[in-house]
């Protein structure tokens, strides 16, 4: 469900945290390097709460286009041994993953 | 201290269209592993995703199904999270403006109507099948590693979220049920519970008995049919009566229902703690639902099981055999049938009784049957008639299902017609008197009992075709 979507300039930002949220893996010296240049470009960001927005319509994407859609037919697929000639690993025509869950 | 539930179910039904949501790889569950993909559905760089306009249709049917006003300006926003059935690593769904809000559903409980509230319908794709190889029965647990199938992924998925507005595990199933019922008879989904295309999950807190806050709440995952919805609520209503009056608090968590164990388990994903990051979705537009098009989807609504039940009922059926016909795939046919002039009980007792079960034996439905309301209808005639007997309409019902003919097409070539005319059952009535002279003194002197075995020598010598009832009255004259 949305939450307050009110957004203050963030005092900490965990670059760690982030990092493993988006399954990038930076070294120390990464982290400190984003961990300075992130808080400027969100300070740039929040200088738009600067703004008189009242009466402005919220923007969800820049192009003044609605209901672009196509209809409910079948086209063609790829075929399935290319598609599994780009996995590290299969069996049994499906893509070989390593275990999702901790134990319980 | 009583405690009592407050339950929440989120449903997730996946569309039976042709193609999936935003590809024209076909919906289809029957396919081998990995044949319906495309760069779209596997999240490829580059590919770009286009909205299936049926499926949004379809989702504007299920929203005014549930009562819900349909949002004129709606967006797609990305989930962003990793899991290995999901491709592209985020789902496209919709988050801050959903396509259908503030709905209800009235259910019947023990008390009457409930009315639960449906908060949103929202419009998302579904992910790839894993199966967990390895390990204790297939659980994903135990799994060493997995299987990734993305046939499934980008499948048009509906998820239904109400509000919290059950209070027993009861409730709970007849929500699901009569959602269940809506969207069959919408015809956009099969909601087969077994097969996976209709899912819920359950969150459920406890609360002082009498009180309106709300408690820590739980959710439960891996409800695969009705029993198990209730079972599992039935289970986590002890469960957490029994910590809260030991003085322990509930923990906040994700609980998976074990069927084996008949127990709900504590399940850690080695994700991080989700913080889904939403975002508008780039690649696609917003969606502008206008009147025109809202009061086109609506003219297309078909009936409703609320409202094919209290028409039955109006046609003269009880509740519960109005029920039976609304849930069945026999509601056409019932009407046709009164249409044709049916007696209305006759008509529903056929459909729900010996049809249902030849179809199932036959793996079938009555809609792919030759079965026709007029059949129907005739069929009750000629047995309130008495030209068939109970047990000869119910063979010639069975080859009428079969494509024989019509009832009485398939009567007369079956030979199943009874003698119901009294002029042709008189010989035979007259040659059983005299082949039994002692019965026929005994039933002189008043010996009522004799009459029944008369009435058997008339069948026997009919062949099994003389109507018993008219062969008595012939008889006691």
């Amino acid at each position: 469900m949305p939450e307050d979507e009110s957004v203050s300039v963030p005092v900490d930002i965990d670059i760690a945290r982030v990092a493993r949220l988006a399954r990038i893996s930076l070294t120390g010296t990464e982290l400190g390097i984003y961990e300075a240049q992130l808080p400027v470009i969100i300070d740039h960001a929040a200088r738009v709460q600067a703004l008189d927005t009242a009466g402005i319509e919220p923007t969800s994407h820049p192009l003044p286009l609605a209901n672009v859609f196509r209809t409910d037919s079948v086209g063609d697929c790829l075929d399935r041994d290319e598609v599994l000639s780009q996995a590290p690993e299969t069996q049994d025509h499906q893509f070989v993953v390593p275990r999702i869950m901790d134990e319980a | 201290m009583t405690y009592e539930a407050v339950i929440g179910i989120e449903t997730h039904v996946e569309l039976s269209t042709s193609s999936k949501m935003f590809c024209a790889c076909p919906v289809d569950t029957d396919s081998e592993p990995n044949t319906n993909v495309c760069p779209v559905c596997l999240g490829l760089p580059g590919a770009l995703p286009v909205m299936n306009e049926k499926a949004v249709e379809w989702a504007m049917m299920i929203g005014h199904g549930l009562n819900c006003e349909i949002v004129g300006h709606s967006v797609m926003s990305r989930k962003n999270y990793f899991y290995p059935d999901m491709p592209k690593n985020y789902q496209i769904s919709q988050y801050d403006l959903p396509l259908c809000i503030n709905g209800h559903l009235d259910i019947e409980t023990d008390e009457g109507v409930r009315r639960v509230g449906v908060t949103r319908v929202h419009m998302e794709e579904d992910t790839g099948k894993s199966s967990h190889i390895g390990g204790d029965s297939g659980r994903i647990q135990d799994a060493l590693y997995s299987l990734i199938d993305f046939n499934r992924a980008g499948t048009p998925l509906m998820e239904i979220v109400s509000e919290p507005d059950m209070r027993t595990p009861a409730e709970a199933r007849a929500f699901v049920s009569e959602l269940r019922e809506i969207v069959l008879a919408l015809g956009v989904s099969d909601a087969k519970l077994e097969d996976g295309s209709m899912r819920f999950d359950g969150n459920i807190s406890m609360r002082p008995g009498g009180t309106e806050g709300f408690g820590v709440k739980v959710e439960i995952k891996n409800m695969n049919s009705m029993r198990s919805l209730q079972q599992a609520l039935e289970y986590e209503i002890e469960r957490q009566t029994e910590l809260l009056v030991d003085g322990h608090e509930v923990v906040q968590e994700t609980r998976h229902w074990n069927e084996g164990a008949g127990k709900t388990e504590s399940m850690r994903s080695k994700e991080e703690a989700f913080d889904y990051r939403y975002f508008p979705e780039p690649d696609l537009v917003p969606l502008a639902v206008d009147e025109a098009w809202d009061r086109r989807v609506l003219a297309e609504l078909p009936e409703l099981p609320s409202q094919a039940r209290s028409r039955f009922e109006d046609l003269g059926l009880d509740p519960e055999a109005a029920a039976l016909v609304a849930r069945g795939e026999t509601g056409p046919l019932f009407a046709a049938a009164v249409e044709a002039g049916a007696d209305p009980k006759s008509a529903a007792n056929w459909l729900t009784g010996e049809v249902m079960a030849w179809t199932r034996r036959n793996n079938t439905d009555p809609a792919a049957t030759p079965l026709t309301g007029k059949h129907i209808a005739q069929l009750s005639t000629m047995q309130g008639d008495g030209r068939l007997s109970a047990s000869a309409a119910k063979e010639v019902l069975g080859w009428v299902l079969a494509g024989e003919g019509s009832p009485e097409e398939v009567a007369e070539a079956r030979d199943l017609v009874q003698m119901s005319d009294a002029g042709e059952l008189q010989g035979i009535v007259d040659y059983v008197l005299a082949e039994n002279p002692e019965a026929v003194a005994k039933l002189a002197e008043g010996d009522e009992k004799v009459l029944g075995y008369l009435v058997g020598q008339v069948m026997k010598a009919s062949g099994g075709k003389a109507d018993p009832k008219l062969a008595r009255e012939l008889l006691a004259t």
